[in-house]
């Protein structure tokens, strides 16, 4: 028993590190906005769910592959997050911490009940033309929509990184970050820079929605099981760094595919929520400091 | 003194003519949305203490009302205990787990979002734990009998029901007009307002919060009790729902955070709401985008819920005499 799973291991690990670059990108959604705007966005989950939602429509309504449909998502939903931190939590939340964690929870309320009342509550999936090939890499097989997303999610996070680091833009959400009143003093819009950093962290969603979809199927609560999962990569990887949160994805998605495979599926998900507990126990700063 | 007089009156007053509901109405579904008002305001009042009365917010209240549960199903399923003792275990089990999960928590000093969220994950992980042990019965759930009886805390009739969750109510307002009355209920509204000048004053901040979560934990436990022996089935899904943390937390604050009456008259408002919503269109989901929207609101608009709404317009005409009552006369 034992034997056979560690001849599965690498298997496993392989598998864990596909969806752990989609999980990085959910959470840098997430760590991006805190570190920036010091917020914690319950509703990511409810807006994650959102995404997958509008490719799952794209794809059915007028049969836009979802890998396309990252084009047309990632856009809609930046705009999504502009309008609803500009105009709705940075209006209503005055600026309290628990507020704000509380109006993001009333956000993610209405957002699942709302897909409830309008998509019904049935699971979703698509089935794509080449959704069942796959990669023969000897020891196991690897589905290409897996490997897709994995370098698609890859390729989004060099992205924001570069964004980050070497546009104007990039400079300004880092300004804010640091020093929102001396940002201020140099002429910084400090509302817009706080709307369009959780607009990107949206956006991140976005994309994030339209490569899970291939691999996953969505309901109106898909978001509930990546709220925890994205929580528990920002804390283990430093809430606001986001170095911290690829390797966080990688090591969750890891974590849970190997104790999937040795602990069995229902006990295999108790990884996420005890790192989670363990981290902000004796680690609440994370593996990687605070530095956006 | 005067306050305390008016206060008790009015209290008094609402439980006789709440005692003798059933004797007015028979329809079981009044009864029944009743018993449920008065359920909700039970957890919500255990959700209050840790949450209203000492700032400490958490999302996985459901951890308490869920361990509970499962103590007393257990309990009776595989050894035959009745739940009338088995309710003792639960309020036990929890308070022991309330003392867990608070001891880790508070101790590493987490706060305000973080010790939300950690008890979101405490919850999630019992939720599995629950899920993946053959005690518990697994995923396929434990199923009660139904043998009405006092020693079973099952009764004949809704009627039963609603006095049990009566009681409970009860209980739990002369807890939080405790709190109001005790040196440990301002210790804690001390730690709400500001721990650090708490701290400084000699309180014992991390003793105090604990006890807090014990309270709720033991409160917790006895409303699983209550659901088990009234439902008659249990299961990880339900046991650990995010729902019902969200709900405690949902009635106080739209009824009043840190206020003796605030779950209660939350619980009202959200379950009327509820019904009128589900009577106009019964599709699911459409109570629960009210609830969203109300809870928004409420933190925007009005921080001290509807008990604060009424205490400004009680400020503005009449200072004394209801203003006393609804603020649980905290300022007199």
């Amino acid at each position: 028993m034992l034997s056979a799973s560690l001849s599965m291991l690498p298997a496993a690990i392989i598998n864990g590190l596909m969806y752990g670059a989609i999980y990085a990108l959910v959470a840098l959604g997430l760590t991006l906005i805190y570190g920036v705007l010091h917020i914690i966005n319950f509703a990511h989950g409810a807006m994650l769910m959102l995404a997958l939602y509008a490719a799952f429509f794209l794809f059915k309504l007028v049969q836009i592959d979802p890998y396309i449909s990252i084009f047309i998502v990632t856009p809609i939903a930046f705009m999504f997050g502009y309008v609803i931190y500009r105009y709705g939590i940075g209006v209503l939340s005055k600026g309290k911490d628990q507020n704000i964690l509380l109006i993001t929870l009333g956000l993610s309320i209405i957002i699942e009940n709302s897909a409830l009342f309008f998509f019904s509550g049935d699971q979703q999936t698509v089935s794509l033309s080449y959704g069942f090939e796959a990669f023969d890499l000897g020891f196991m097989y690897l589905s290409y929509p897996k490997v897709i997303s994995f370098f698609a999610a890859l390729v989004i996070c060099a992205l924001l990184w570069a964004l980050m680091s070497l546009t104007d833009l990039g400079r300004a959400i880092r300004a804010v970050a640091k020093e929102r009143q001396g940002a201020r003093l140099v002429g910084i819009n400090v509302e817009h820079i706080f709307a369009v950093t959780f607009g990107i962290g949206i956006a991140c969603l976005g994309a994030a929605g339209c490569m899970m979809l291939p691999i996953f199927y969505v309901d109106p609560y898909t978001g509930n099981i990546f709220v925890l999962v994205a929580f528990t990569i920002v804390v283990l990887g430093g809430m606001g760094s986001v170095l911290g949160a690829l390797l966080g994805g990688f090591i969750i998605g890891i974590t849970e595919s190997v104790g999937g495979l040795l602990l069995g599926e229902s006990l295999g998900q108790i990884g996420i929520s005890l790192i989670f507990i363990l981290i902000l126990i004796f680690k609440p700063t994370g593996l990687f400091g605070s530095k956006v | 003194m005067m306050a305390l007089n008016r206060q008790v009156i009015l209290l008094l007053l609402s439980a006789i003519i709440l005692a003798f509901v059933p004797a007015f109405i028979t329809s079981k579904f009044y009864i029944d949305v009743l018993t449920l008002i008065f359920f909700t305001a039970y957890i919500g009042q255990s959700w209050n203490i840790l949450g209203g009365y000492a700032g400490q917010f958490s999302f996985g209240g459901v951890m308490f009302f869920g361990t509970g549960a499962y103590a007393s199903s257990i309990l009776l399923t595989s050894f035959g205990i009745p739940p009338i003792f088995g309710i003792i275990v639960a309020i036990f089990a929890g308070a022991l787990l309330g003392f867990i999960v608070g001891y880790m928590s508070f101790r590493s000093g987490l706060k305000g979002s973080y010790f939300a969220l950690i008890t979101l994950a405490f919850a999630e992980l019992l939720r599995v734990l629950a899920n993946s042990v053959e005690f518990t019965g697994g995923g396929v759930g434990l199923f009660l009998t139904f043998a009405p009886g006092l020693s079973n805390l099952q009764f004949k009739t809704p009627i039963g029901f609603y006095y049990f969750a009566f009681l409970l109510m009860v209980i739990s307002i002369l807890i939080a007009l405790w709190l109001e009355r005790s040196r440990f209920g301002a210790q804690l509204v001390a730690i709400r307002e500001n721990e650090e000048a708490a701290e400084a004053l000699g309180i014992n901040t991390l003793k105090c919060k604990i006890y807090a979560i014990m309270i709720m934990g033991a409160m917790g436990g006895a409303a699983g009790t209550f659901y088990a022996q009234k439902y008659l089935y249990l299961d990880p899904p339900i046991a650990y729902s995010i729902h019902l943390s969200v709900e405690m937390l949902l009635v106080t604050i739209v009824g009043g955070m840190g206020t003796v009456f605030g779950p209660l008259i939350g619980a009202f408002v959200l379950h009327i709401v509820n019904e009128i919503a589900r009577h106009l269109i019964d599709t699911p989901g459409l109570s629960l985008i009210v609830y969203g929207v109300i809870l928004i609101v409420i933190i925007s608009y009005l921080p001290n819920g509807l008990i604060g709404m009424f205490k400004k317009k009680m400020n503005k005409s009449k200072p004394t005499a209801l203003k006393n009552f609804f603020s649980g006369d905290k300022d007199a």
